[in-house]
């Protein structure tokens, strides 16, 4: 306790939170264009699109757009023991089956269940009929490569993948935390499930603090290890790829989720167009004040490396980047 | 700016729904609460008559736009008889006639008045100054003389008139009172014999006729009283005591020294008023004098549709109430809900069922519903025939509720029958994915949010006052429609956000 009694309302507009009514006008309605939702709601067309940018994504083994072409599945997987199997419309990790190897017909998840060929058809028909999309809609499949997942996370993760949510505020990462997957949270890397959220310091690139079901946690529910203080390999990079994003999918307000792989680096797992607002407590810090900082910009065309060096709170733009964009405007205007 | 204009259409459409409201307020006297009774006259004229064997003609004077009372309704009831009605300014005169009659014989005229509050007094043209009557010289003098003691005592006509009702009802002095006085005197006689005596003054006069309003009065008596024009307007004065002005509740019949009933081919004419009060709903009452008015308000509002189409927008325009409140509760207090504009729908369904027994009935059937959604995961059905399946449990579900609440004498679980199936069906459903992806704790948090929504839904649009101004002025939507504009804009905290970021302003959030 402070002492000082304070209005909640004007505590939390000090602190800098932004309230989910002002998410939702102010920067999804404003700054998120409908006809690009199609972009990030359907996995399968963010990831084309990112490959022809050049953004690493997993490995993409085969896609099944009707029960027609779920006999493809096993010759889609043939050979393979690790796979990830998701649709294409889903949210908030839904659906998604993480098979770590195959046995006799069998397919082990990485949580230690397992499903045989027939609940496996199943799982893939109730993709397909839409149980996991928004609105029911017909949903397609996607079977991509199971992430080797960096050991850096290993003593805070409790099965499943831990992934890295950035929110991208005009192409500049604004905030960062990294999901942790817990018992509760049946290894999924969602905070509405009960995964650990941990703030990213965006200048060091070094966990904070972190919460769990809205509250401030420490240690991790599970491993017992402290949550805050670990370095995220390649953070500059990390950052880059997350503004990068933007360069693909012009969201105002955007949400990047990137897992570190053993071998590959950080690769985007998906993108949402509408991010959360639990990442502020992850960060114990309001997103308002970063995202004001943004909107102070000249709007001038940037590259990933210099937003992403902007979010790390080296200096301005560059100089000459806004000289030119100035130029631009005398001459226009 | 752009933020001002649309505050500024909203306040546009805020004052026309304000503007249609308040003109339809004062033109048709719509009540503003509900179940309001006015008091509506029922009166009726029954003439009776011997007639003599050939053709006949009856005309009687009936009322024509009298003082003080708005005309619902009136009937003219007789057998063989040809009806017409005459009618000259205040004049009117409802004639039967028939070619043949013969013995006993009763015609009817029945009307119900409403009251209105207009003043009370004739407004007329001045008929011009009446001459002066021819009389016998003795009684000629004698009223002369009165006339000029009358003169001296008073300062206008009113005044004038005044005294001299008086005087001439004062039983004992004046010789020429004593000559009015001769024989019986009735209160129409004195009134007839003013009017005689104003004309020597040369004020236009004239006798009233009217029945005093009275509950359950099966013979009414017709009152005289005598007007005067005092050059812009007629002054009513009691023949008998002088005073001013009509009583309460008096209903002007007719205007005129002529009788009542005026018979040819018939004889023994005599007429009884009976007088009856009923008390209908004010909207029923506006309804009928709007349509007899011929109002443009009425013909394009919902009175003008049947009786059973305005039933069903009684309930729905009560709908955009409930959803103004979910717009509150989601946006400003951040209460989840399943579906948008589910709980309104389900508050629709507790107006049949009452809240209590609405609310039981509701986690039975969607608890129930849970459970078998459950047991059905077991069979790996895909998504739409497995909502298939949960609807037809539903429905199955509300049958045996039905029965067994009708078998245990409990008349409120049939009407579970009311509720939208097909939402239970999808609330069922929505919840047990919350409950998959999410928890159990999060889905009963959001299905008592619902309940909690719709429980405030139902307290709004099972409100009788809300219910009377939405159905009667639906204009007044216009408004909810303004707010609804205006707090659409709002993106300040909801209240249920001081909770989830409470670490931030207890204090914690500022630690290290």
């Amino acid at each position: 306790m402070t002492g000082r009694w304070r209005w909640p309302w004007r505590a939390l507009r000090e602190a800098g939170i932004l309230g989910m009514n002002e998410r939702n006008f102010s920067y999804i309605k404003a700054e998120n264009p409908r006809r690009l939702f199609p972009l990030v709601d359907d996995k399968a067309k963010t990831k084309q699109l990112a490959a022809k940018a050049g953004i690493a994504f997993p490995e993409l083994y085969g896609l099944i757009s009707s029960d027609a072409e779920v006999r493809t599945f096993q010759k889609i997987i043939e050979g393979k023991q690790k796979f990830v199997v998701k649709p294409a419309h889903g949210s908030g990790g839904n659906g998604i089956l993480v098979i770590r190897s195959v046995r006799n017909g069998r397919y082990f998840r990485a949580n230690g269940t397992f499903l045989d060929e027939l609940g496996m058809e199943h799982h893939l028909s109730n993709i397909l009929s839409g149980m996991y999309s928004l609105g029911g809609r017909p949903d397609q499949v996607l079977i991509e490569r199971c992430v080797e997942f960096d050991p850096i996370f290993d003593e805070v993760t409790f099965q499943g993948v831990p992934d890295i949510r950035t929110i991208v505020y005009r192409g500049y990462p604004v905030a960062a935390m990294v999901r942790l997957p817990t018992r509760r949270s049946d290894g999924k890397a969602n905070l509405h499930q009960g995964a650990v959220g941990a703030g990213i310091d965006l200048k060091t690139g070094r966990t904070t603090h972190a919460i769990m079901a809205g509250q401030p946690v420490t240690h991790h529910p599970d491993t017992g290890h402290v949550l805050a203080g670990i370095q995220i390999p390649g953070w500059r990079n990390l950052l880059t790829l997350a503004a990068h994003c933007w360069d693909v999918v012009p969201l105002g307000y955007l949400g990047v989720d990137i897992v570190l792989d053993r071998d590959y680096g950080p690769l985007v797992l998906e993108l949402n167009a509408r991010p959360g607002l639990a990442i502020q407590m992850a960060n114990r810090r309001g997103l308002r004040p970063a995202l004001a900082r943004v909107q102070a910009l000249p709007r001038v065309p940037t590259t990933a490396e210099q937003r992403a060096a902007f979010a790390m709170g080296e200096g301005e733009l560059p100089v000459a980047a806004v000289a030119e964009a100035e130029d631009a405007r005398s001459t226009s205007g | 700016m752009k933020k001002r204009s649309i505050y500024l259409a909203a306040f546009a459409i805020a004052a026309i729904g304000i503007a249609m409201f308040l003109v339809k307020l004062d033109r048709l006297g719509l009540p503003l609460t509900p179940n309001q009774d006015t008091a509506v006259w029922t009166i009726e004229a029954r003439a009776r008559f011997e007639a003599k064997g050939g053709p006949l003609t009856a005309r009687l004077e009936i009322p024509a736009a009298p003082l003080g009372f708005e005309i619902l309704d009136e009937d003219f009831i007789s057998s063989n008889y040809g009806v017409t009605t005459e009618r000259e300014d205040l004049k009117r005169t409802s004639i039967w006639t028939v070619r043949r009659a013969k013995g006993k014989q009763s015609v009817y005229y029945r009307m119900s008045v409403v009251e209105a509050d207009s003043v009370k007094q004739h407004t007329d043209a001045f008929p011009g100054f009446p001459d002066r009557p021819e009389r016998e010289e003795a009684f000629d003098s004698a009223i002369e003389a009165l006339l000029e003691k009358v003169r001296n005592e008073s300062a206008d006509i009113t005044s004038f008139t005044g005294a001299l009702i008086r005087r001439v009802n004062k039983l004992e002095g004046d010789s020429a009172v004593g000559l009015l006085n001769d024989g019986e005197v009735t209160a129409s006689r004195r009134a007839l014999q003013l009017v005689d005596i104003l004309a020597s003054a040369r004020i236009p006069a004239r006798v009233v006729w009217g029945i005093s309003l009275e509950d359950e009065v099966r013979n009414a008596p017709l009152v005289p009283y005598v007007e005067v024009h005092n050059q812009s307007v007629w002054l009513p004065f009691d023949p008998l005591t002088g005073g001013k002005g009509y009583p309460d509740g008096f209903l002007i019949w007719y205007i005129g020294s002529n009788p009542l009933l005026d018979l040819e081919g018939a004889k023994n004419g005599e007429v009884h008023f009976a007088v009856a009060r009923t008390l209908r709903e004010m909207v029923d009452v506006a309804a009928q004098r709007a349509q007899k008015g011929d109002s443009m308000w009425f013909d394009f509002s919902l009175f003008a549709l049947p009786i059973q189409t305005q039933n069903v927008y009684r309930v729905l325009l009560t709908v955009p109430l409930g959803a103004f409140l979910v717009v509150l509760l989601r946006g400003f207090v951040g209460i989840k809900t399943f579906g948008t504009f589910m709980p309104v729908l389900i508050a629709l369904a507790f107006r049949e069922t009452e809240l209590w027994v609405g609310i039981l009935l509701f986690v039975t059937i969607v608890g129930l519903g849970l459970w078998i959604r459950f047991l059905l995961e077991r069979l790996q059905l895909l998504l739409v025939p497995r909502l298939a399946a949960v609807l037809t449990i539903v429905v199955l579900l509300m049958l045996t509720i039905s029965i067994v609440s009708f078998h245990l004498g409990m008349d409120t679980g049939i009407s579970v029958a009311l509720f939208p199936m097909v939402i239970l069906a999808m609330t069922i459903e929505r919840m047990s994915l919350v409950w998959e992806e999410t928890g159990g704790r999060d889905a009963i948090t959001q299905g008592a949010g619902s309940l909690l929504v719709a429980s405030a839904c139902y307290l709004v649009v099972s409100n009788a006052y809300l219910a009377h101004l939405s159905y009667v002025f639906p204009e007044l939507l216009l408004v909810v429609l303004a707010a609804a504009i205006v707090l659409g804009r709002y993106t300040g905290y909801r209240l249920l956000e001081f909770w989830r970021f409470r670490s931030v302003w207890l204090g914690r959030g500022d630690a290290s």
